[in-house]
This record gives C-alpha cells, structure tokens and sequence, in this order.
C-alpha cells in the first residue's frame, strides 16, 4: 500500500488554516484589511473551516493507519513518524 | 496590491506539498512501466478526485469564467450539455470497454480495435492537441502571475524590466511541472491533483460566497445583470435569441457531443486515472462521482465571472472641498484607462503598440475577460486569503497540466515510440524516452504560448484544437465501440477526413470583428459567424459528421474483423459486467441517473 493521501492533504489544510486563523486573530478588530471583503474577517473565518477539514481528513487517515499498525505490529515506520509530530 | 508575505507563506506551503508528494514516489520508479503506468491498485475515491483534478485546468477556469462575464450564464452550457451528460454516458457504456480491454490510452484502445495505423495516426494527433493545451495553461498563469503584481517587487529589487515578467512566469511554471511529473510519474501525478482538487475548492468557493454577499445573493446578482445574462437557456433555439449565439444543433451536436463527448471519451489525461482502479466496477463508478462536485463548478466558476461585471466600473473622481478657513482642495482620484474603459472590473485590453484601449474590427472596446476571476481576487480577498485564493489558480494550472504532460508520455512511449520506431524497446532507453517526452513536451509547448496570447481569451484557441482533434476522434471511438461493423480502414479515412474538414472550416470562415490569419480565413472567407466561440463550435459539428460518414462509408466498402476477435472491444459483443449482488442504490447505474437528474435541476435553476 502507498501513501495514505489523508495524512499530507490533512496536515497541509490544517496547517494553512492555522496560518490564516492565527493572522485572522492578529488583525481581528475594525481594520482597513477587511474592508474588501465586507467587514467579514474572512482569514479567520475561511481559516477554522480550512482547520476542521484538515483535521478530519489527518484523523480519517490516522485511524486506518492505527487499524493496520494492530494488525501488523512492528511495521509501523510512518506512524512512528506522524505520531512524534503530534 | 501586492501579495504580501503571507500570502507568499501560504502559497509557499502550497507548492512545498504539491513537491513533496510528487517527490516522495520518485524512490519506487524504477522502469518505464512504473513511471507511465499506476498498476491497478487505486482507492476509488483517489480515483475519483484524480479524475476530478485532471479535468480542472487554468484554461477551465480562466476561460469559462471569462465566457461568462461576456456572455452571462450561457457558458453554464459547458458543463450542463458538454460535461455532465458525457460523464454519465462514459461511466456507464464506454469505461467497461476501456477497462475491460487492458489498454492504457485511447489510441492504444483503437489499435486493439481496429488497427495499428489508427493506433499511431491517434497517438499523433493526441500529442499535437496535449502539447497545445499545455500551452494554453502557460499562458493562463503567466497572464494571472502579471495580473496579480506576484513578482513586481521582485523584479523591482534586481532592476528588470516589468515586461520579462511573463516570460519568467511560463519559464518557472514549466519547471514547476516538469519537476512533479519526472519525479512522481503518473501516480505521483494522480496524488498532487487530489491535492489540487481540493485547493481549487478552497480558494475559489470562498470567492463566491464573498461575492454573492456583496452583491445581495442571487436576487441582487439577477438584479445588476441583463436579463439574457441571467439565463442559461432563454433564446437557446436561435442564434439570434441569445449572446453567444448558439443554435439547437452547434448546441446539442457540436457542444454537447462533438466537443463535450469528445473531451471525455478521448482525452487520455482524464482518462488515465479511471484507468487506475482496482476493479471495472470502481472504474465505471470513477466518472459518475467526479460529475458529482463538477456539477457546482458552474458556481465555482462562472458566477465569479458573472459578478465581476456586475461590479460597478470605476473612474476617475474628482473630490472639491472648500474647509472652514476659505482653503479649497482639489482631490483627484485617478483610474488607469484600463480600468475606467473596462465593464465593472474587467479591463480593456491595452494595445501594447499605442498605449490606447485595443478596439475590434468592428470598431467596439476588447476587454480582458480573462481577468476577471484574477481581479475578483484581488477585489474581495484581504491579505491571508489572496495568497489562497493565488494558490487555487496555480493548483488548477498544474493539475490540468501535470495530467496532459503524464499522458502525452504515456501516449508518445508507448503508442509512437514503443510501437512504431523502436518496436519491443527494453526498458531501460523508454524510462528515458519517457523522461525526456516530459522535458520535450514542455519545452515544445513553451513555443505556443505566445500565438495563444493573440486570441481573444483562452478558451477560443482550446476549442478550435478541440475541433481538429477529439471530434474526428470521437466519431472513430464511437462507431468502433458501438458498431461491430466498423473497419480499421474505415476508422483511418473518417480520422483523417474529420481532421481536414476542421482545417479547411477553419480556413474557409471567420468571425466577426476578427482579421484573416489564426482566428481563420486564412484561405478565403467564405462564412461568418458572429463570433469564435460558435466559429469552432460549428467546426466540430462538421469534423464530427464528415468523419462519422466517411467511417461508415469506407466501412462498408472493406470487410470487417471476425465477431470472435471484437469481444470485449464491441459493446453488443461483451458480456455485461457483474454486479457483484449489489443493491440497486449501489449499481452505477442508480448512481448515473441520480447524476442526471441533479444536472437537470441545476438547468432548470440557470434556466
């Protein structure tokens, strides 16, 4: 079996909503920034979204991973890896 | 505006996983068969998205948002007629023969069914219109990384010139792609346009939710616009009841199956990712559910192009204010001429020889309608989001154009290289064959870009190679995969009789308020039409006809292959695929008929 496409397309949107919320929260408040988009401070907003995709998508991914670890111990070098990034 | 360190954070995070995925299967490619092949072992939902992301291409976006800024919700017929309807059929008639055949491309497909001349005749034409498209999707990105100011500062700090911009835009874009695609091969190609599909979701639906709001939802949106704008199919029976000025035959025969069956049951680079599951039955199913979020693209797409000319246009505003003290201050507030010539922010095209708005033959403004999802961007998305919104482009642009590359050396390897210039090849020489395809392929579509640049937007050109290649194309894959009589000879004379007559509509007609030379013409004018977009829409109806006639014809003048020999290549001669006992909610079939119904009521809603 290849990569599990979950896990780097989950990292990756919670990472960029991570970016864009915590920029949405540095700018939060009445700011010439959001002026173009209607008052809404859309960073913030569009940054949970992207945040809650990203992590159902890791978890999705980690869960098969977690199933197949039980099932094969020992061989389980990329959850190894994902595991001591968290 | 510019794009801020932010926004090149994220785009930076963007290209860093796109990279990396692609990079990480570079360790498993160890011969031409892993490089150009995926092995069957794909889930159904990479498939699907794969699928999905192969389909989106800068050209997509770029040039149906332009069409429909210039003619309103008709272009939503690209996806209604041409689209939907065309997966459905695919997913239910045409991918057990593709499938069940074991072939890995389209001309490979013909060769089986009918002969090795077509084969190669197929595969030549293929490469010709994958190479062409690719440049279509260079020029698209250059054009947006100009229009969105990316690399101004960039090229202000080293002292160059604005005007090598373009040029360093296509050149790092074709590096961009040849690097992904030489290091993942097709599997790693099929991996980052999952990535892409995603992207492209979430940069550009927050663009039209942002805009719907802005301009009062559908209502308001209905409200600013024309009333032919707002509907896809009032006056569709008449060329002169609506914009574009489609008729019910270039409309139902030239877009929905000249140009929009011919981009799906022959596109290799759509294609390629069906191809990649793990049974027939996911195969079938493949198309259905990509035609599921294809659907909503006409709001992901379209209506972006919409809003952008429902904007008011700006101009340049003089301010007077006399103070408490007697002083008077004169505020100007000036717009370029781009800007202020335009219709709402869409820009007029700038003659680059006088500086002044570029006017047609017929003495009328051309506009930019390129830019109109570009300058949606940067209208509405504040630093953060504009970075997003930069990299759903760029995502968009690489997954069409991974796809095309991946396939055309696909197609050159094995259907030219491997089985007419060095037949039964080793291994090791295809692998670099294929490699240098890759570099060859970009290198050669770098030399188109700057003949796309004169068309009016991106999608007239894309079209007009549609025309030449996929609708010939189409009528010898379908009469060879519905009708058990059809010959290789047949198929051979109807491909290149189809292909000739494009050339000549080409150049015996032309549109209005273009001169002779590549918007066509270029041999008399002997018919014209009001504008490209029905020009060659017009020329696929006729590649499509002449060719499905001539291959009957010279079908019935040869003798055909015995029934015996066509099992699995024939549609009437191959057993119906197994359902697996499931139930009927499960089959493709329920799943296709649900699909069309939902495009029915997206119809009705557009209507």
């Amino acid at each position: 079996m290849t990569l599990d496409l979950r896990l780097p397309i989950g990292l990756m949107f919670s990472l960029l909503g991570i970016i864009l919320a915590a920029f949405g929260l540095a700018t939060r408040g009445p700011s010439p920034l959001y002026e173009r988009s209607l008052g809404v401070n859309a960073n913030l907003v569009w940054g949970i979204v992207l945040l809650v995709f990203g992590q159902t998508m890791f978890q999705l991914g980690r869960r098969t991973l977690n199933q197949r670890d039980k099932l094969v111990p020992g061989k389980s070098a990329k959850g190894a890896v994902v595991r001591r990034k968290r | 505006m510019r794009l801020t360190s932010i926004d090149c954070l994220i785009l930076l995070l963007y290209l860093v996983f796109a990279l990396g995925i692609a990079l990480s299967f570079r360790s498993r490619i160890k011969t031409s068969v892993d490089f150009l092949l995926t092995g069957r072992t794909f889930p159904l939902w990479i498939c699907a998205l794969a699928f999905a992301g192969a389909s989106i291409s800068a050209p997509e976006v770029i040039g149906l948002s332009a069409l429909g800024a210039r003619y309103g919700l008709q272009a939503a017929h690209f996806y209604g007629i041409a689209a939907i309807p065309a997966m459905a059929i695919l997913g239910l008639f045409l991918m057990p023969l593709y499938y069940g055949s074991k072939a890995r491309s389209v001309p490979e497909f013909l060769g089986l069914r009918f002969d090795h001349k077509t084969r190669i005749l197929t595969a030549c034409l293929f490469a010709l219109m994958t190479v062409f498209s690719s440049s279509i999707s260079l020029y698209a990105i250059a054009r947006v990384v100009q229009g969105l100011h990316v690399f101004d500062g960039l090229f202000r700090s080293i002292g160059r010139p604005a005007s090598e911009i373009f040029l360093f835009a296509i050149v790092l874009s074709a590096i961009i792609v040849i690097v992904c695609v030489i290091a993942g091969g097709l599997a790693g190609t099929m991996y980052t346009q999952v990535l892409n599909f995603c992207m492209f979701v979430a940069g550009l639906l927050p663009l039209t939710l942002l805009g719907l709001k802005s301009i009062g939802g559908w209502a308001g949106l209905k409200a600013s616009l024309s009333v032919p704008f707002m509907h896809e199919w009032k006056g569709a029976l008449h060329a002169n009841g609506n914009p574009m000025s489609f008729d019910i035959v270039s409309l139902c025969v030239g877009l929905g199956l000249a140009l929009g069956a011919g981009y799906w049951f022959t596109n290799v680079s759509v294609l390629q990712p069906a191809l990649a599951s793990t049974d027939a039955d996911a195969a079938r199913r493949v198309p259905l559910i990509a035609a599921i979020p294809r659907m909503l693209f006409p709001f992901l797409v379209i209506v972006p192009g919409l809003m952008a000319i429902a904007l008011p246009t700006p101009h340049s505003v003089t301010t007077v204010t006399t103070n408490p003290d007697g002083s008077i201050v004169h505020s100007i507030q000036v717009v370029s001429p781009e800007a202020a010539q335009g219709k709402g922010i869409v820009p007029a095209k700038i003659d680059p020889a006088t500086g002044q708005p570029a006017k047609t033959a017929g003495g009328q403004a051309q506009r930019s309608y390129d830019m109109a999802v570009p300058n949606m961007l940067l209208h509405y998305f504040p630093t953060g989001m504009l970075g997003l919104g930069f990299a759903a482009l760029l995502a968009a642009f690489m997954s069409g154009m991974a796809g095309n590359v991946a396939a055309v050396n696909t197609v050159f390897t094995r259907d030219i290289y491997q089985s007419a210039i060095r037949r039964g090849a080793s291994e090791e020489p295809c692998l670099a064959v294929a490699r240098w395809t890759t570099v060859a392929s970009v290198v050669r579509s770098l030399g188109g870009v700057y003949a796309i640049a004169r068309f009016e937007s991106v999608l007239e050109p894309l079209i007009l190679i549609a025309s030449i290649v996929n609708a010939p194309l189409l009528a010898a894959v379908l009469l060879g995969a519905f009708w058990k009589r059809s010959t290789g000879h047949g198929a051979f004379a109807g491909l290149i009789s189809g292909t000739v007559a494009a050339i000549l509509h080409h150049g015996l007609t032309l549109s209005a308020e273009t001169h002779p030379g590549i918007h066509g013409g270029w041999i008399r004018v002997a018919h014209q039409y009001p504008n490209e977009i029905t020009q060659n829409v017009w020329g696929a109806v006729f590649a499509f006809c002449l060719g499905a006639l001539v291959v009957v014809v010279a079908s019935l003048a040869t003798s055909p292959r015995s029934e015996r020999e066509l099992v699995g290549m024939v549609y009437s001669l191959t057993p119906r695929p197994e359902q697996h006992r499931a139930e009927w909610w499960r089959r493709p079939e329920a799943l296709a008929v649900a699909i069309l119904v939902g495009a029915i009521a997206i119809n009705i809603f557009l209507a």
